[in-house]
């Protein structure tokens, strides 16, 4: 469990983060969003402390982060960046196994922990390993930076804006991948975003801030249905809302008994898939099925019912 | 072979014959004497004359080397930002007094001999590589070094395994032109009696012997020829690596 209590950063007598708490549980993901400025970024530097908070502390599974030396902190917590920052010098294996050897592991230890994680990334190792990084294509090096800040098996992981550099495919493949490495690992993810879109399809929790002050904390659901500023209701993208709620809930929770013409959709398709299906194809009800076996259907009434929460902030 | 290896081995060939069998060009180099006069430099072995004269160059290169780049570390570490104009001016008038007058100005003080020599290329050379590796160690990737900070490298770890690294082909580039350099403006050691190769091109300025100037021009020429491109490729290697599409065989 990560707490951050009451922390401030003072730039030049003015705030840049203005009294942020906030506690994030271990093996979730938690996205922070906000616009450029908003002090995200700096946020995340102060927990382990490439910014020194100017008051305020952070825990660690209750220990106080300043209670470590400094680059000490930072070998227990992953940290990956816009751009991958790779050593443009070091092979992937060496980039991958720089942390556990900062931290002595023994050579096979860390061999195997890096076969283990370019497996986990399906990057065969006996291809990559001896290659250097600008041999790698954009996606490829964004893993690697991202197995290199899981190297070591940090208590938490720090992601600045982590698939900011890559196009739009490869983006959204890199967060599928991040969310299934995360369920796989149980890592503790704490993730920096300016895209409302990724924090809501990646977090368990997402944390909006606006001009140094966290403006709301909840789950991606809480935040679209009901969000606490004006800010935030832009943020989540005024009348896509209702569309952005329907992505997050799975068609499971609304399947009915009953039939229906036409191919059927599969169970953990979005309801906002299953609009769509029905849009497209021209129909009011849609066959639902699950592993290859009919299991009912899910009617248009029912996915509008379901969008109807979304009401005016507050 | 390809064709820059061809004629690498043949400007070796060249050096080799002109420095240990001088006297194989004599039918070469005769046109050049005045009648009479002597056309090979025979007064001292051109190899030991090669030796002292790569010695020499060595010596103050390998010392410029390392003031430049502890110089260069000093100023861009945040402690040592204030030094950065001042060791700029420094180097800088390293380089812009004449050789020739620091020359004159080191011999009351070290006397004759490869002294004053090797003051004047440690100090000409000091500018190109410290200019260099400063522009090295400050226009590192961002990205990278952030990286670097983040994963709990200390100042040194940074220093030693990602900044140097990353700024070594600059560096060497600085190397190679101070290099060079020194191995030219070495010759005129000779005026106060450093041994080296200036020894032959100056006995042939004083008897109005234009085979001798041409015999130690040409050894000289063809050393600095040989070491830049041997520096060249060595750059060559490093920034490949860094670069990108190192091809795998």
């Amino acid at each position: 469990m990560i707490e951050i209590d009451n922390i401030t950063k003072v730039y030049d007598g003015r705030a840049a983060v203005d009294s942020v708490s906030m506690t994030i549980e271990s093996a979730t993901i938690t996205a922070i969003v906000g616009t450029s400025g908003s002090g995200k970024s700096t946020l995340l530097r102060m927990i382990n402390r490439l910014v020194e908070p100017t008051s305020g502390e952070v825990r660690i599974n209750g220990e106080l982060t300043t209670d470590l030396e400094k680059n000490a902190l930072r070998r227990r917590i992953g940290y990956a960046i816009q751009g991958h920052g790779l050593f443009p010098h070091h092979t992937v294996a060496r980039n991958i196994g720089a942390v556990p050897q900062l931290l002595g592991w023994s050579k096979d230890k860390i061999s195997d922990r890096i076969n283990e994680l370019l497996n986990l990334f399906s990057m065969p190792p006996e291809e990559f390993r001896d290659r250097y990084p600008a041999e790698l294509s954009g996606g490829q090096q964004q893993r690697v930076g991202v197995a290199r800040a899981l190297a070591s098996r940090p208590d938490l992981l720090l992601m600045d804006e982590p698939f900011g550099a890559l196009d739009p495919i490869i983006r959204t493949r890199a967060q599928a991948d991040l969310h299934r490495i995360q369920r796989t690992l149980g890592s503790t993810i704490l993730l920096v975003t300016h895209d409302m879109e990724e924090a809501i399809q990646l977090g368990d929790q997402v944390a909006v801030m606006d001009q140094g002050r966290l403006v709301q904390h909840g789950t991606p659901a809480d935040i679209i249905t009901s969000p606490a500023t004006r800010f935030v209701a832009e943020m989540v993208g005024g009348v896509d809302r209702p569309l952005r709620l329907l992505s997050l809930l799975p068609l499971s929770e609304i399947v009915e008994a009953g039939e229906a013409e036409g191919p059927p959709i599969n169970d953990q398709a979005s309801l906002r898939d299953a609009l769509s299906v029905c849009l497209g194809s021209g129909r009011n009800t849609l066959p639902v099925e699950r592993d290859g076996a009919l299991i009912g259907r899910v009617t248009l009434e029912a996915i509008r019912s379901r969008a109807e929460g979304t009401h005016e902030p507050r | 072979m390809s064709r820059a290896n061809i004629l690498r081995v043949i400007v070796v060939c060249l050096l080799l014959t002109l420095v240990l069998q001088p006297e194989w060009f004599e039918p070469v180099f005769a046109p050049f004497s005045p009648s009479g006069a002597p056309v090979i430099y025979t007064r001292a072995s051109l190899l030991s004359l090669s030796l002292s004269h790569l010695g020499i160059v060595a010596l103050a290169s390998v010392a410029a080397i390392i003031v430049a780049v502890l110089l260069a570390i000093l100023v861009t570490r945040p402690r040592g930002q204030a030094f950065l104009p001042l060791s700029r001016t420094i180097a800088n008038m390293g380089q812009t007094f004449p050789p020739v007058a620091v020359l004159a100005l080191a011999v009351p003080m070290l006397g004759f001999g490869a002294g004053p020599t090797l003051v004047a290329l440690f100090l000409y050379g000091i500018l190109p590589i410290f200019e260099n590796t400063m522009t090295g160690l400050s226009t590192l990737p961002p990205a990278t070094m952030e990286a670097a900070r983040g994963i709990g490298l200390s100042r040194r770890q940074r220093l030693l395994q990602v900044e140097l690294p990353l700024a070594l082909p600059l560096i060497l580039t600085g190397i190679r032109l101070s290099v060079v350099i020194a191995i030219g403006t070495a010759t005129i050691g000779s005026t106060v009696a450093a041994r080296t190769l200036g020894e032959v091109i100056i006995a042939g300025l004083l008897t109005n012997n234009t085979s001798y100037v041409l015999q130690g021009g040409i050894i000289v020429g063809l050393f600095a020829i040989l070491i830049y491109d041997v520096l060249t490729q060595l750059e060559a290697h490093f920034q490949k690596r860094l670069g990108g599409s190192r091809t795998t065989v």
